[in-house]
């Protein structure tokens, strides 16, 4: 049933998206996402999905094209990058507010300035509270995966939210690597039909106003939804997730722990970057040191209680941010890791690191300088301390 | 012995890293020439886009900032502003000025700021592979209209010369090409013109280059010279849109 191919991230990403045929694609082409909806632009033009696809003139009609299209009954996706997701600020928030179960690939790529093409985290993170769902895929097996749970989760009747899809730009965008993929139907089975919650635009018999105006009387309830809707995520997304697994035998949750339950030592790290620690943890396990990892799979909504009870028995941990917040205090999974082990009685210490911006390499002898690190402030050697830049010129500053 | 042809003092001396046959370089030049001849260079401001010139600044003995995509012309505004005393141009794609940059350039235009815009069209998103643009014709082929520009779908090509000048404030726009050794003198002067409209009358000029992209139109660099000739001149008519009132 599954076959096996080599694709690089955008390419997975664009077949999923081929695959769940949606009604309505508008976009903008930004490097390095441009490829996902260029490859799709050429399946709607050779008539292999059923999509309307609209060559906008910016990412911020992009998104108020497919928040249009979801309005009026819908599925509507989009994609981009950086600059292309910062342009789209304004409609993100709308987007989630309306609560639109829109889907769109982030192809995460460092913000301007100064401007630069290639991978960090600026910026999705810099959106983590617009009240998006969402999820970071570490290679092309997740970012296919993802893609086609992230519609299930953003059309769940209770959640109604819309979903990002982050992968790491060109690490994971231009990669060529091994996957499995499903048939047409199957993916089409997976997600089913789009079916509106509420009455959309345009029914006689359920006229409606999407987005009217609300002040001191009701604003504070729409977002207070918004924040219930987020919640009720949570269980939503861990049963697609395995009834994804049941139906790809690739089953997803909130974490992605590894070798973390004998672990004294642990770093924290999203997407790609986790491939890389995974080696040196099986270094440090053959010297009988006992490392471990956890990749956060779920941004958005929080996963605070299963973040308590993975890491709360260690004793030092690294977060490891691909993005800073420029606060003096550290970068933002850190400061969320670290209020959500606020209730641990005997918390680890904790440690962050911000890495890899704008592309800068992160390699094993990186992840080897954090462990070293670590195990000196589990020992008490070193005092814990809140952010330290790696592979930073200190001295070109 | 007379020396006839020379490095404009404006252009470094640098290679570029445009593809060969690009037409960009010699909109670079033209430039750079037309500041020499004004004697400005020590008061001159560009401001780079987001495009295959993101790097116009390393092209140029001349202090430049970037603006984000289609933004320069708010940038322009804001430096000129600033330092009215100083020559301030954009250098801007079909994308960057056509695309997401629309309201930058009428609203810049219509203040009827006193900056020249030379804008290069060369129908396509050249940066990032060639992708279908507000100014692609009809029927033209790209990495997103696999069987040409559909007009039912995607409308039809911006004039963005003629739709200027229906302005009131702008005092100089016109539209020229770099295909040919005549039309280049051409373009030469119209460039020269809108940074002089800039020096001397304190008005908003733009001039709209008819550009290639050999590697996006999968054409030789010949071939892309033939093929704005015959395809983009008579859908973009060259010439004046917009002259000064004392000379019209
Ligand atoms: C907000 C934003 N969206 C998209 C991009 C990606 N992008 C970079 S250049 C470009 C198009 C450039 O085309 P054009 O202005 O015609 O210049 P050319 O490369 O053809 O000279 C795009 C879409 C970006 N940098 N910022
Ligand atoms: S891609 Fe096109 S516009 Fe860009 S440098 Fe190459 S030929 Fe010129
Ligand atoms: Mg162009």
């Amino acid at each position: 049933m599954q076959e096996r191919i080599a694709l690089t991230g955008n390419e997975a990403m664009a077949l999923a998206l081929k695959q769940i045929n949606p009604d309505v694609v508008a976009a903008y082409p930004i490097t390095p996402a441009t490829e996902i909806v260029q490859l799709f632009s050429s399946y709607a033009a050779n008539g292999m999905v059923k999509t309307e696809f609209v060559a906008v003139e910016s990412e911020h009609s992009a998104l108020s094209a497919v928040l249009g299209a979801s309005a009026a009954g819908a599925r509507a996706l989009t994609a981009t990058s950086s600059q292309g997701l910062a342009y789209m600020f304004e409609v993100l928030y709308i987007a989630a507010s309306y609560r639109l179960p829109l889907v769109m690939p982030v192809v995460n790529r460092a913000l301007s300035g100064p401007i630069n093409i290639h991978g960090d985290h600026s910026d999705s993170m810099g959106v983590r509270d617009a009240g998006w769902i969402q999820i970071y895929a570490e290679d092309t097996q997740e970012a296919y995966d993802n893609l086609i749970q992230a519609v299930r989760i953003a059309e769940d009747p209770a959640v109604q939210l819309p979903v990002m899809v982050c992968i790491d730009g060109f690490i994971i965008s231009h990669a060529l690597e091994n996957l499995e993929i499903m048939a047409d139907e199957k993916v089409q089975e997976f997600v089913g039909p789009f079916t509106p919650r509420r009455p959309s635009l345009l029914d006689l018999d359920h006229p409606v106003t999407v987005g009217p105006l609300a002040l001191f009387d009701y604003y504070m309830e729409i977002k207070r939804g918004q924040a219930e809707a987020m919640r009720k995520a949570k269980p939503v997304i861990k049963e697609v997730g395995q009834e994804y697994g049941r139906w790809s035998g690739r089953k997803y949750s909130f974490l992605e722990p590894y070798q973390l339950a004998e672990a004294e030592i642990a770093v924290v790290v999203l997407s790609s970057t986790a491939g890389t620690t995974r080696v040196v943890v099986d270094e440090l396990r053959q010297q009988g040191i006992r490392a471990g990892l956890l990749k956060p799979r779920v941004y958005r909504p929080f996963p605070q209680q299963e973040i308590k009870a993975a890491l709360g028995h260690l004793k030092a941990i690294a977060v490891l941010d691909r993005a800073d917040s420029f606060d003096g205090f550290g970068g933002p999974l850190y400061k969320d890791i670290r209020a959500a082990l606020y209730e641990v009685p005997d918390r680890p210490r904790i440690i962050n690191y911000i890495f890899g911006l704008g592309g800068r390499d992160v390699g094993l002898d990186d992840i080897r300088s954090v462990y070293d690190d670590l195990a000196q402030v589990a020992a008490g050697e070193a005092p814990e301390f809140s952010i330290r830049y790696l592979g930073v010129r200190e001295e070109a500053l | 012995m007379r020396l006839v042809f020379d490095r404009p003092q404006s252009l470094a001396d640098v290679q570029t890293h445009y593809c060969p046959g690009c037409t960009h370089g010699i909109i670079h030049r033209l430039i750079a020439e037309a500041i020499d001849e004004l004697d400005v260079a020590d008061r001159t401001i560009g401001v780079a886009p987001v495009g295959c010139a993101v790097l116009a600044y390393n092209y140029f003995n001349l202090d430049f900032q970037e603006a984000a995509h289609g933004r320069a012309p708010a940038v322009a505004t804001g430096i000129k502003r600033a330092l009215p005393d100083r020559v301030v141009f954009t250098y801007q794609g079909d994308g960057d000025l056509a695309s997401i940059g629309t309201a930058e350039i009428i609203h810049a235009a219509n203040r009827g700021e006193a900056i020249t815009v030379v804008y290069v069209n060369n129908t396509v998103y050249g940066m990032t592979g060639g992708q279908m643009a507000p100014t692609t014709l009809p029927g033209q082929k790209t990495t997103t209209s696999p069987y040409g520009r559909d007009t039912d779908l995607a409308g039809y090509p911006i004039r963005v010369a003629e739709m200027l000048s229906t302005l009131v404030a702008p005092q100089y726009i016109a539209r020229v090409a770099v295909n040919s050794a005549p039309n280049i003198q051409k373009a030469k002067r119209a460039i020269k013109k809108a940074f002089e409209i800039q020096v001397n009358d304190n008005g908003f000029a733009l001039v709209e280059v008819l550009s290639t992209c050999p590697t996006n139109w999968g054409l030789t660099p010949e071939k892309s010279l033939r093929w704005l000739e015959e395809n983009m001149i008579p859908y973009y008519p060259l010439g004046d849109f917009k002259v000064p009132k004392e000379v019209e």
